[in-house]
């Protein structure tokens, strides 16, 4: 119980802002926000903690936005049912996918190909079948009552997406001190010595994908829910992959907070690329790529990871019991 | 007494051109140290490979504890107690001592608590307990084959096939981890092991195995072994039993 | 069901096209083959290269004559981004090799659409529309000349590889890379001179698209997952796969167009890309995976 301890303290903090704050602005910079980090902890699951590095996230995010959104416009679902059937969706898809690839081995680079591939079918195929809306999307019909999904303060949205944050934190934590984290821990630091310990990597990693996508698939869920409307460009373009990864290589790969420390940072410098330059498209993705090569380069375990590596150099031992091996 | 608990059944493995392995055969009673030994390249660790499931053979069979398991994967096989250390370590680098050792106690302890309690005990036997927290890429060649080794006990094997832990060790470190080899074997744990320290295998093994070039060329207890001339030759190369005039083999 | 009439064209054109794939698709299974990773910022290279030659046109220069100027500057790009950017950052892990270069992707892209807009650019070269007659069929003069082109580019790439010290070096860090540093090789320098390489082959590319293409910032993107799927199918690091692969990629390109209709031809590639992918991901010429 200690080991929560810290989630239950940041999410109090969190849930007090929209108590304190009153900006439409900066609830919605931080909706957003919150919201990335959702996308990012799916990620984290299976990148950080299993080492599976996916370009394709997208490929969850659109479909849980997708699903919940076409489940309401066209055959009139419930938004809440939507919800948890986009986020089972997300789930499958993942499902698919792992059973697909790792049952044929795929690892490293191939993997990556892979998922940016699924990613790209689902757009194109979004993008001219007639049940998305083809070209011109989907809408959902503003509706502002809870059972729809929809609500006239914003601030009531901000606690919803904490609530699903937290529970992504709460999921990362007890996966941390879960044998199966333990497995997946393993299969990212060598497989193959994993393998020889009993751990079953190829269904391992498929749980991990199956987790990832369902939290990631939440996440494009409540986008639908809180801008009503999705293309297949937002769905499943390279924006969602890309920041999908980012927040946790920035925030730290393989941590619970990784993910909600990157996404403030990333949405942070979006927010501030865009101050400086107006409303031309690129110039916030270029600082996220710029972003991306100098965590690699200089802070690869992110800033969580520095962090820590700051702190063993502070609390550092004078004399080494043992030489590096 | 019973069936011995691995009999390795004329396997053979191709690469491409390449035989590595050539219907080679090997049987381990249970509860014994066998050992198995040849010059570089002879095809031991490829052997090794197969029998616990990282490469399937071209042909012939492997059978453990009564049963067929030719081919079957690596955690699968693990699951079925055949546990084995990799002859250039391989540890999880980014965990320490501790994580490392758990990964291997979970597959019989699905209970965290419980896992941590054999990670003690195991770490205990081989003497890493005092460096349980230290990230294992910290750690002296000597300490990450104990890791090696560690990690492999946790996962509470029958069959432990040991490749070369012994290599890269000095002699006061080879003389510490002896012991613990044998502890294990009085355990009832069987025990294969490849070796070069021929020093060691000549006082652990109660049976050795001769691969060269992939093929198996003697057998028996080591000093019928030692002194058998065509072991000689593969060492020492064509002629060198007569060079040594039948002295013993080193 | 389709009369030879239309059919043969679009196999012919089909092959056309293909043979450009396959060199950007050579450039890519080339640095595969010597630093084992997939370099994702393949195909914003290719977008920047597309606009380079744009402007050189816009300047007075021909595209073909580009050519010569573009791809040792090209390579002297891609030389320096592995030299200075990538192998620094990645820190010798493949995993992160793949990050850095997706960085440099998004950068160049971004920064590509920042600068022009999202607008869509192209050329009007004299001999555009020219084509040649070959009786049964009219085939466009820029793609003929396109073809040629690209064999004699691998042609070159293979006199490279086989007769200079370069590309003798090349192929023992590709081979067997602690064994070419133990020997002396500078194994830093030999990555970098592959990525220059890979990247010219990109620049030469763009400059034989130019005349018939439209340049804009997604432009590359489009056919750097075709070469992906030809690197795929013919095999990560094998240069006879790339060609071959191309080939066959365009000529099934063009064929589901005819079928299928523009997007959905895009699906049936990615979907023989994920099934190479799983049923053989060592492609039809390549080396275990």
């Amino acid at each position: 119980m200690k080991a929560f301890a810290p989630i239950v303290v940041v999410v109090a903090l969190f849930a007090a802002v929209p108590l304190i704050v009153h900006s439409n602005v900066v609830l919605n910079f931080l909706v957003v926000a919150l919201m990335i980090a959702l996308a990012g902890q799916g990620w984290n699951i299976l990148g950080g903690y299993g080492g599976q590095y996916s370009f394709g996230h997208a490929a969850f995010f659109g479909t849980g936005a997708y699903v919940t959104a076409i489940l309401q416009v066209r055959y009139g679902v419930n938004a809440w049912a939507g919800f948890a059937i986009g986020i089972a969706a997300g789930a499958a898809v993942g499902a698919v996918i792992g059973a697909l690839t790792f049952r044929s081995g795929l690892r490293g680079s191939y993997f990556a190909l892979v998922t940016l591939a699924f990613a790209e079918v689902l757009r194109i195929l979004a993008s001219v079948a007639p049940i998305t809306g083809a070209g011109v999307g989907t809408l959902i019909k503003l509706d502002l009552r809870a059972q729809a999904f929809q609500f006239q303060s914003r601030a009531v949205f901000y606690w919803v997406i904490l609530a699903l944050v937290a529970l992504s934190l709460i999921t990362a934590k007890l996966i941390e001190r879960s044998r199966f984290g333990a497995w997946l821990i393993a299969v990212r630091e060598n497989e193959d010595a994993a393998q020889a310990l009993g751990v079953d990597a190829a269904t391992v990693k498929s749980v991990a994908m199956v987790i990832s996508g369902a939290i990631t698939a939440a996440a494009g869920c409540f986008y639908a829910q809180y801008f009503l409307f999705v293309d297949s460009g937002i769905a499943y373009g390279t924006w969602i992959s890309i920041e999908a990864l980012l927040t946790p290589i920035i925030g730290g790969v393989g941590t619970v907070f990784g993910p909600l420390i990157g996404a403030l940072v990333v949405k942070a410098l979006g927010e501030g690329a865009q101050m400086f330059t107006g409303d031309a498209p690129g110039l916030d993705l270029v600082v996220y790529g710029a972003v991306l090569v100098l965590v690699i380069w200089f802070a690869p375990r992110g800033l969580i990871g520095g962090l820590a590596q700051a702190r063993q150099w502070l609390t550092r031992r004078p004399a080494a019991e043992g030489s590096h091996g | 007494m019973a069936e011995p608990l691995l009999i390795v059944e004329r396997v053979s493995r191709r690469f491409g051109g390449l035989l590595a392995v050539n219907a080679a055969s090997l049987i381990a009673p249970e509860g014994r140290i066998t050992a198995l030994i040849g010059p570089n390249g002879a095809g031991k660790t490829t052997l090794f490979s197969i029998i616990s499931g990282f490469l399937k053979p071209s042909d012939g069979s492997v059978r453990y504890a009564g049963e067929d398991v030719t081919g079957e994967r690596p955690h699968r096989l693990a699951r079925r107690g055949i546990a084995r250390t990799f002859q250039i370590v391989q540890p999880f680098a980014g965990l320490t001592v501790r994580q490392n050792i758990l990964v291997g106690a979970h597959l019989r302890h699905r209970a965290r608590a419980d896992a941590l309690a054999v990670v003690q005990r195991v770490a205990g036997e081989v003497g890493l307990a005092d460096r349980l927290d230290r990230p294992a890429d910290t750690l002296t060649v000597a300490g990450r084959k104990r890791l090696e080794l560690a990690r492999a006990l946790a996962t509470e094997p029958r069959l432990l096939l040991l490749d070369e832990v012994l290599a890269g060790l000095n002699p006061s470190e080879i003389r510490d981890i002896v012991p613990v080899i044998r502890g294990l074997s009085a355990r009832g744990i069987t025990i294969v092991m490849i070796e070069h320290v021929m020093q060691a295998v000549m006082s652990l093994a109660e049976h050795i195995f001769v691969l060269a070039e992939g093929r198996m060329i003697a057998e028996g207890a080591p000093a019928q072994v030692a002194s058998d001339p065509a072991v000689v030759e593969a060492y020492l190369g064509h002629g060198g039993a007569a060079k040594l005039g039948g002295a013993h083999g080193r | 069901m389709l009369s030879p009439a239309i059919l043969i064209p679009a196999i012919l054109n089909g092959l056309l096209t293909g043979a450009v794939y396959a060199l950007v698709a050579l450039g890519l299974t080339l640095v595969y083959g010597v630093l084992h990773i997939i370099n994702f910022a393949h195909g914003a290279l290719l977008t920047a290269a597309m606009f380079a030659a744009y402007f050189a046109y816009r300047f007075g220069i021909d595209p073909y004559v580009a050519i010569f100027l573009l791809a040792p500057a090209f390579f002297a790009l891609g030389y320096a981004l592995q030299r200075f950017v990538i192998g620094p950052a990645s820190h010798g892990d493949d995993r992160n090799m793949l990050l850095v270069t997706l960085g440099i992707a998004v950068i160049i892209e971004n920064a590509l659409l920042y600068a022009f807009r999202a607008d869509t650019r192209t050329i009007d070269v004299p001999y555009a529309f020219q084509s040649v007659d070959f009786g049964f069929t009219y085939l466009a003069v820029p793609r003929l000349i396109g073809f040629a082109a690209v064999f004699a580019v691998a042609l070159v790439l293979w006199l490279i590889m086989s007769f200079t010290d370069t590309g003798k070096a090349i192929r023992a860090v590709a081979k067997e890379k602690l064994g070419a540093e133990l020997a002396g090789i500078d194994v830093a320098h030999v990555y970098a001179v592959t990525f220059g390489l890979g990247t010219a082959c990109v620049a030469i590319a763009a400059c034989l698209l130019i005349p018939t293409y439209y340049v804009n910032p997604s432009a590359g993107n489009a056919f750097v997952l075709v070469a992906f799927t030809i690197v795929v199918l013919g095999g990560m690091g094998s240069v006879p796969g790339a060609l071959i692969g191309g080939l066959v990629i365009g000529v099934v390109e063009s064929l589901s167009s005819l079928f299928l209709g523009d997007s959905l031809g895009q699906v049936g590639i990615f979907l023989i890309f994920i099934a190479v992918l799983l049923v053989r991901p060592s492609g039809l010429f390549g080396a275990r995976a």
